[in-house]
């Protein structure tokens, strides 16, 4: 009989790298600090990081799936916990539990034309998806990537985006809600880039990962295209403690967003989407 | 003035627009570029145009003093800029600046006033078009103030 795994036991790993991504977003790439790292993640899943003494938090994996042994993380300093992470050095160590949660369909969009729309820090857990469609880019149709954030300083990942905007096979526009006279890129909310977006709203798969009020503006304005609800998937944030459907602290309606979502078919949580306390 | 038409016809802002208001309005429209840098229109000056993007792009702004200017929106191919020119006194309320070369079809706004209070079937068609322009920049205005990107305070971990 096979020992039982605590599934509140999180597992060492050692930070290989912290990136300053904004001024209160950082990135962390951690390795196993033994042999054996967490199972792979599937694009979309978060883990548990914690600091041991400080806290657990959850945090969405902002990395590439086929490299499952490095976790990559983003997040933004916010809180007890993620303030202390922002300061954790090369070598230190961490916990960390994980991958749960539900996924961005990737492989299921086979096939389709692929729109993400990202906003803020939303870009971070959608990343995954898109490493996963362009290493296997001839199956889609046309991937556009819509991202926007609060100012140009605000932008994640601005070298990756800008590797991205060259390619030829990828659609990448950028909107921030304010600039100043020497911004050259868009000004205006993210939901207002769908309108001219280019892909064919009746073969597309949309993943969608931002604040709740940003995702709801952003369905009705795919929906205006003519996209059907079952076609478009959401991320989303509660307050995960356990991430395994225990605590209930994440509780939304009859769902735990930890163990059922956070990614969730749009059909699925619609009737759920706009209730203001659950 | 048949390209100009072809033009006009093809642009979202007049999709579904009947020929024989296209036909009415094309002869208050005119073709313009503009380079990088100049202003289709400025703050406090009279608004006697609107214009239909073709290419290019223009940035709405707000001068601040002792900031400099600060960027409301920009207006890409397919966009229609300006409605000042629809209510009295007609005056523009921010500077437009050309970010890169911009073509667009200008309207004459005294020429267009004219033809709607004789044709009010047309007026209501434009008002029309104009509202929904309105009421889309008016949710993402909305959208902007609400500064959904802000600080989670709520839920800071």
């Amino acid at each position: 009989m096979l020992p039982q795994v605590d599934p509140m036991l999180p597992t060492l790993y050692q930070i290989e790298k912290v990136t300053k991504e904004t001024e209160d977003t950082f990135t962390l790439a951690l390795n196993p600090a033994q042999t054996d790292g967490l199972p792979p993640f599937q694009p979309g899943q978060f883990n548990m990081l914690y600091i041991y003494g400080v806290g657990e938090v959850p945090i969405s994996i902002s990395g590439d799936p086929a490299i499952p042994r490095t976790l990559v993380h983003t997040t933004r300093a916010v809180g007890t916990v993620t303030r202390a992470m922002k300061q954790l050095k090369k070598d230190q160590q961490i916990g960390i539990r994980g991958p749960y949660g539900s996924h961005w369909p990737v492989t299921e969009a086979i096939g389709d034309d692929i729109v993400l729309v990202a906003g803020g820090i939303g870009l971070a857990p959608l990343r995954p998806a898109l490493y996963q469609v362009l290493a296997m880019r001839e199956r889609f149709g046309k991937v556009v990537l819509l991202y926007g954030t609060r100012t140009p300083e605000d932008i994640l990942f601005k070298k990756e985006l800008e590797n991205w905007r060259k390619r030829f096979d990828l659609e990448v526009y950028v909107t921030v809600d304010r600039a100043t006279g020497n911004w050259y890129g868009n000004v205006g909310v993210v939901p207002s880039l769908i309108p001219k977006a280019p892909f064919d709203p009746h073969q597309t798969t949309a993943m969608i990962c931002g604040p709740e009020v940003m995702m709801r503006f952003t369905v009705h304005a795919l929906q205006n295209r003519g996209m059907a609800t079952q076609n478009i998937y959401v991320s989303m944030e509660r307050n995960m403690k356990c991430a395994i459907g225990l605590c209930g602290h994440c509780q939304l309606g009859p769902t735990f967003i930890c163990k059922d979502g956070p990614v969730y078919r749009f059909d699925v949580i619609e009737r759920l989407f706009d209730k203001r306390e659950l | 003035m048949e390209d100009l038409k072809k033009y006009i016809a093809e642009h979202p802002f007049f999709e579904n627009m009947i020929p024989e208001y296209l036909d009415t309005i094309v002869g208050c429209a005119s073709n313009v570029r503009f380079n990088a840098g100049d202003f289709l229109f400025r703050e406090g000056q009279t608004a006697n145009q609107f214009f239909l993007i073709r290419h290019g792009k223009v940035t709405l702004e707000i001068y601040v003093p002792s900031r400099g200017p600060f960027i409301i929106e920009t207006a890409e191919a397919g966009d229609v800029l300006g409605w000042s020119w629809l209510f009295p006194p007609y005056r523009w309320h921010f500077d437009a600046r050309v970010q890169e070369l911009t073509r667009a079809i200008a309207m004459d706004a005294t020429c267009l006033r004219e033809k709607k209070e004789a044709d009010p079937a047309l007026g209501y068609n434009l008002m029309q078009r104009f509202a929904r322009v309105m009421e889309q920049r008016l949710q993402a205005t909305r959208l902007q103030l609400a500064d959904v990107y802000g600080n989670p305070v709520a839920h800071s971990r």
